[in-house]
C-alpha cells in the first residue's frame, strides 16, 4: 500500500481549493487581470474535474498554457525574476499544478507552495490585518495538511481546524525564540526583491501650485513622533523637509547647492527631545521639527538644515532628534547664497514684479516690507481654499490679482517671488505642519494631509527667519490643523474633519495598536536585537552568538514540548494486557498473519491457527487465555504476565 | 448445560427450516435476550412455518393472528360482551392472551391496529375498558412483515420498529437446501409430529442464565465504539439509540450463552449485530460508501476492537 499515490479525496481536493484561494485572495489586486481570470478559470476546471470524477487533462496541453503564461508574464513584466513577476508567476504554476495532482504527493507539494505563498504576502504589507489574515490562512492550510494524513474517510472540518489550531499554538513557543533570536543580518540576500517599493507618496522635490495640494485627499501616514516631555505647542510643529531655492516662474525645486558649511545659530528655549518614525517615501529626507540640531547617523544635516538620507528611504527609518524651539541665526550670508536667494526668471510674473517694487520703495527697510505683503494678504480679499482655481503661465500674477484663492503652496511661492522681487531672499520650505496626537499611545501623528510649504526670509538683523504667509491668510491652519481652516464643503480625509467621540476613540486606539507593531515587531532590527541581548547579560553580541542561543534555545523548547507529549502519550498507554495482545498479533503479522483491527480473538485465532498449523496449539492457548483474562471476570496481573511469557515464547519467523 | 439444550432446539427447528441455521439461531437467541422478534421477507420463503416450529420445539401456547388491513384493535386484545344472564359485561380475552403470538403480515394492518400490538408487546399487558390484564410469560411476539414497497402496506414506522429487538431476513434457501425441500414432505406435515425439547421451566432459566453472562468492560468499550462510530459517521441518517445499545448487549449476551461460554466476547456481539442493528440503521442517501444491504457489514468492519 503507498500512500504516497493514492488518489485524493473529494474532500481533501476542496480543502486544497480553499487553501489555494485564500492565500492567493490578497496578491489579486496586484495580478494582471488576465493572470487572474486564467487562475479562476483552471480552479474552476479542478473543480470540475473533481465534481464528475474525470480525468486530468494531458500533459501537452498544461505545457502549452504554461508556455503560453510565462511568456505573457515576461511581456507583461519585462522580466521574469523579480517580486512581482515571481509572485505571478508561482501563483500561475500553482494554479497549473492543480490540473496534474492526481496523487497524494502533489498535494502536499501544493500545500508547502500554500506556506511559501504566504511568506510572499509579507513582501507587499506587513500590516497587522495582513498578519492577521495570513494567520488565518496559515490555520486553514495546516488543517488541509492535516485532511491529508487520513484516507478515505475525512475526519471532518472541526477536528481539522482543532488540530490545526492546537499545532499552531504548540508552535508559539519555537516562534518566539525565533523571531527574538534569528540573526538580522542585513544584505542582499536578506532585503527586499529591487522593486519592492514603489508606489509610496509623499512631498516630492519640487512645488508648483497644487501640488501640496494634492496630498491632502491622502490619510496616509508620513511620520510618527513621540516626545520625551511635553508635545510642543501647535505653532510650533513644523516639520522641515525640503527647501527650496529655484524658481522657474511655475514650480520652485530643490536642487541642492554646493558645499555648504554648517551655519552658526544661537539657540535658545527648552530642546525638544523626540523620537521620528517615518514611513518610507521613496525621497532621501527625513523629517525634523524646526530647528533640528543635529542630524542622526548617517543622516546629514544640511547648511540650510535639512535632514539627508544617504540613500532614499525605503524602509520604515526610526531615529533620535533634538530641537531647539527658538533660534537667531546669526551668520552671514555668502554672494553665492545671495544670489540663489534672490534669482528670479526673467520675465515672468511681471505685475507681481511691478507691486513688490511699489510696496518695497514704501516700506522703511526689509521687515516692515514682509509685514506690508503680509498684511496685505491678511486685508485683501484674500482667502484659503484647498480646490484652489487652476493657474496658467504667470501662476503668481494670477493669483495675487485675478483668483486670490489658494492654498499653503500659492501663499508660500507668491510671498517668496514677492520678496525676492523686493529684494529680500527668500526661500520655499516644505515639510509637514502639525499633526494629531493620539492620547491613547500619548505620540503625535503627521499625515501626508498635514503637508505644507512656508517660507523663510533673510533679514540682515535675524538671519534666516521663519515667515508662514498661510498664517497671514488663516490662523487656523497653523494653531488647528487643515480641517479647522477650509470650508466644510471641501473634501478631505475623513480623518481630519471632527467626528463622534467613539469613532476618534477608536481610529486612535488602532492607531496606537499599529504604532506599537511598526515599533516593536516590524522596527526590531539588528541595533535592538543586540541592545536587548545585552540587557540579557551577553555581551559582545555577534551573530554567530545569537544563531547558537537560537538554536540552543529552540532545541531546549522542542526537547520539552515531545517530552511532554510523550508523558501524555504514557498516562493513555493501553494497559498491559493490550499491550500484550498487540504484541502477540505484530508476531503473526510477522508470520503473514495479519489481524483486521475489527476480527474478534476467536476468529482471529481460528484463521491463524489454519494458516500455522505448527503453532496452532499455541496460538489457540494464548488466545483462549487472553480472552479469559480480558473479557472474563477475573484478570489479574499474574496472568498477565504469564500470558506475556507464553507470547514471548511463540517463535519468530 | 444451557448449550446442549438450546443446540437441541435449534437442530429440530432446523429439520424443517432447512439451510437457515444461522437464522435460527438468531431467531432463538431473540427469545432467550426476552426480545420479540421480525421476520421480514417475501412471501412463502417460510416465514410462517419458522414462527409456528419456534413456537412449538419451545413447547409454548401458540396464537396465530393475521394481519389484514380491516383488523381492528378489539381482534386483537379482546372485547368485552354484555351477557343476558348475569346481566354483566364479560370480557372475552383476543388471541394476544398467547405465549408466542405469530403476527402475520403485521404492515398489512392499519396503524391503529399495529400500535395495539405493538403497545401490549412493550408493557406485557392489555389494557381494555379500563382494566389492566397482565400477559402471559414468557410472552413473545413474532410478527413477519413484507417489504413494505409491496402493494398494500402499511410500514412500520420507525419508533415501532425499535420495539423489536430483532429483525431477520430468511432469503431463498440454498440450492442443496431447495433440493431436500422439493424432494421431503411437505414441512407443515412436519410440525404436528414434532415434540417441545423445551420445558417452559428450562426455557426461564435460560433466560435467566443469558441475563448472568459476565460482560467485562473491555467488551462495553467496543460496544460503546460501536455506538459511537454509528452517531458520528456521516454514513448513516441517524445513530444507534441508548435502547438499541441495550438491545445489543442482552441479545450479545444470549448470543454468548448459546455459544456456551460465560462471558461475552466481541464475537458475540458481531454475531447479533446484523440482527439487532439491521432495523435500527438506515444509510444516509448522499453515501457513497455503503450500500443498504451491507449496513451491518460495513459497521462491523469500521469500528476496531479496542
Amino acid at each position: 500500500m503507498n500512500a504516497v499515490k493514492e488518489r485524493l479525496h473529494p474532500g481533501q481536493v476542496g480543502w486544497l481549493l480553499l487553501a489555494l484561494t485564500l492565500v492567493t485572495l490578497p496578491h489579486v489586486e496586484r495580478l494582471p487581470w488576465w493572470v487572474t481570470l486564467l487562475a479562476v478559470m483552471l480552479l474552476a476546471w479542478r473543480v470540475y474535474i473533481t465534481w464528475h470524477a474525470l480525468h486530468m487533462p494531458p500533459k501537452w496541453l498544461l505545457f502549452i498554457i504554461a508556455g503560453g503564461t510565462v511568456g505573457g508574464i515576461y511581456i507583461h513584466y519585462g522580466r521574469l525574476m523579480g517580486r512581482d513577476s515571481g509572485v505571478t508567476l508561482l501563483v500561475v504554476m500553482l494554479a497549473l499544478k492543480l490540473l496534474e495532482m492526481a496523487a497524494l504527493r502533489d498535494a502536499m507539494v501544493l500545500v508547502f507552495l500554500c506556506y511559501f505563498l504566504v511568506i510572499t504576502n509579507f513582501l507587499y504589507s506587513q500590516s497587522i490585518p495582513t498578519a492577521l489574515y495570513l494567520l488565518v490562512v496559515v490555520w486553514v492550510i495546516t488543517a488541509t495538511l492535516i485532511g491529508f494524513q487520513f484516507r478515505q474517510q475525512q475526519p471532518g472540518y472541526r477536528y481539522q481546524f482543532r488540530s490545526a489550531g492546537f499545532m499552531l499554538l504548540q508552535s508559539i513557543p519555537l516562534m518566539l525564540v525565533l523571531f527574538v533570536l534569528f540573526p538580522r543580518i542585513s544584505g542582499p540576500l536578506w532585503g527586499m526583491p529591487q522593486d519592492a517599493l514603489s508606489g509610496t507618496t509623499g512631498l516630492s522635490d519640487e512645488m508648483s501650485p497644487g501640488s501640496v495640494s494634492k496630498l491632502l485627499t491622502s490619510d496616509a501616514v508620513a511620520l510618527r513622533a513621540s516626545f520625551r516631555s511635553e508635545v510642543p505647542r501647535p505653532n510650533q510643529l513644523y516639520w522641515r523637509g525640503p527647501v527650496m531655492w529655484d524658481f522657474d516662474g511655475y514650480t520652485w525645486s530643490a536642487s541642492r547647492l554646493g558645499n555648504q558649511l554648517q551655519r552658526e545659530v544661537e539657540r535658545s528655549g527648552t530642546p525638544i527631545e523626540y523620537t521620528v518614525t517615518v514611513e518610507p517615501h521613496s525621497r532621501r529626507w527625513l523629517f525634523a521639527l524646526d530647528l533640528p540640531t543635529r542630524a542622526p547617523a548617517p543622516a546629514r544635516l544640511t547648511g540650510d538644515f535639512q535632514l539627508l538620507n544617504p540613500t532614499p528611504v525605503t524602509r520604515r527609518t526610526r531615529y533620535e532628534m533634538t530641537s531647539s524651539p527658538a533660534w537667531r541665526d546669526n551668520a552671514e550670508l555668502s554672494n553665492y547664497e545671495r544670489q540663489r536667494a534672490l534669482a528670479l526668471p526673467g520675465r515672468s510674473n511681471p505685475r507681481t514684479a511691478a507691486l513688490a517694487e511699489r510696496m518695497r520703495k514704501n516700506a522703511v527697510d526689509d521687515r516692515a516690507y514682509a509685514n506690508a505683503v503680509l498684511s496685505m494678504f491678511r486685508t485683501q480679499n484674500f482667502y484659503y481654499t484647498t480646490t484652489p482655481p487652476l493657474l496658467g503661465g504667470n501662476p503668481v500674477d494670477e493669483f495675487l490679482f485675478s483668483t486670490q484663492a489658494g492654498f499653503c503652496e500659492h501663499y508660500a511661492s507668491a510671498f517668496a517671488v514677492l520678496m525676492r522681487a523686493g529684494g529680500v531672499p527668500a526661500r520655499v520650505v516644505t515639510g509637514y505642519q502639525g499633526g494629531e496626537i493620539n492620547y491613547v499611545g500619548s505620540y503625535l501623528t503627521v499625515r501626508q494631509a498635514d503637508a505644507h510649504a512656508w517660507t523663510e526670509v533673510w533679514f540682515k538683523d535675524s538671519g534666516w527667519t521663519r515667515v508662514d504667509p498661510t498664517g497671514a491668510v488663516s490662523p487656523n491652519r497653523v494653531e488647528s490643523g487643515v480641517a479647522s481652516a477650509v470650508p466644510q464643503s471641501e473634501s478631505l480625509p475623513r480623518q481630519l474633519r471632527g467626528e463622534y467621540e467613539w469613532l476618534q476613540r477608536a481610529r486612535m486606539t488602532w492607531d496606537s495598536v499599529t504604532n506599537t507593531w511598526n515599533q516593536t515587531v516590524l522596527e526590531y532590527t539588528q541595533e535592538r536585537q543586540f541592545q536587548l541581548m545585552e540587557r540579557a547579560g551577553i555581551d559582545n553580541v555577534t551573530w554567530q552568538k545569537l544563531a547558537t542561543v537560537m538554536f540552543m534555545l529552540a532545541t531546549a523548547i522542542t526537547l520539552a514540548v515531545g517530552l511532554l507529549m510523550l508523558v501524555r502519550l504514557r498516562a493513555q498507554r493501553p494497559d498491559p494486557l493490550v499491550r500484550a495482545y498487540a504484541r502477540f498479533c505484530a508476531k503473526l503479522a510477522r508470520h503473514g498473519v495479519t489481524r483486521h483491527p475489527s476480527e474478534g480473538p476467536v476468529a482471529f485465532s481460528r484463521r491463524a491457527g489454519t494458516m500455522l498449523p505448527a503453532m496452532r496449539e499455541a496460538i489457540e492457548q494464548i488466545s483462549a487465555y487472553y480472552v479469559e483474562l480480558r473479557y472474563g471476570p477475573t484478570a489479574t496481573d499474574a496472568g498477565v504476565k504469564d500470558l506475556m511469557t507464553r507470547i514471548r515464547a511463540l517463535p519468530a519467523p | 448445560m444451557h448449550r446442549e439444550k438450546i443446540d437441541n432446539v435449534v437442530k429440530h427447528i432446523s429439520q424443517v427450516i432447512l439451510g437457515k441455521e444461522r437464522q435460527i439461531r438468531l431467531a432463538v437467541a431473540c427469545l432467550l435476550a426476552r426480545g420479540h422478534l421480525l421476520i421480514e421477507d417475501i412471501p412463502g420463503v417460510g416465514k410462517t412455518t419458522l414462527a409456528h416450529t419456534l413456537a412449538v420445539v419451545l413447547g409454548l401456547q401458540f396464537q396465530r393472528i393475521q394481519f389484514t388491513s380491516d383488523l381492528l384493535p378489539a381482534d386483537i386484545l379482546g372485547v368485552s360482551i354484555y351477557e343476558r344472564e348475569s346481566g354483566r359485561f364479560r370480557f372475552h380475552p383476543g388471541p394476544i392472551f398467547s405465549q408466542v403470538i405469530l403476527a402475520d403480515e403485521v404492515n398489512r394492518a392499519t396503524p391503529k391496529t399495529q400500535s395495539a400490538l405493538l403497545e401490549a408487546m412493550e408493557e406485557h399487558q392489555v389494557t381494555a375498558e379500563g382494566e389492566t390484564r397482565p400477559l402471559p410469560e414468557p410472552f413473545f411476539v413474532i410478527a413477519t412483515q413484507n417489504p413494505s414497497n409491496q402493494i398494500g402496506t402499511f410500514p412500520l414506522p420507525e419508533s415501532q420498529l425499535d420495539r423489536f429487538l430483532m429483525r431477520i431476513e430468511l432469503g431463498y434457501p440454498d440450492a442443496g437446501a431447495e433440493r431436500a425441500l422439493l424432494q421431503g414432505a411437505d414441512r407443515r406435515d412436519l410440525l404436528p409430529k414434532l415434540t417441545p425439547c423445551l420445558l417452559p421451566e428450562e426455557l426461564a432459566a435460560a433466560q435467566t442464565a443469558a441475563r448472568a453472562v459476565h460482560v467485562s468492560g473491555a467488551l462495553l468499550d467496543y460496544l460503546q465504539a460501536l455506538v459511537d462510530y454509528s452517531r458520528k459517521s456521516p454514513d448513516y441518517v441517524s445513530g444507534l439509540s441508548p435502547r438499541a445499545a441495550l438491545a445489543l448487549l442482552a441479545a450479545a449476551r444470549a448470543w454468548a450463552l448459546m455459544e456456551g461460554r460465560n462471558q461475552v466476547l466481541p464475537e458475540d456481539l458481531q454475531a447479533i449485530v446484523p440482527g439487532v442493528v439491521g432495523h435500527r440503521l438506515f444509510v444516509a442517501r448522499d453515501s457513497t460508501r455503503i450500500n443498504g444491504a451491507a449496513v451491518s457489514e460495513n459497521l462491523i468492519e469500521a469500528v476496531p476492537i479496542p
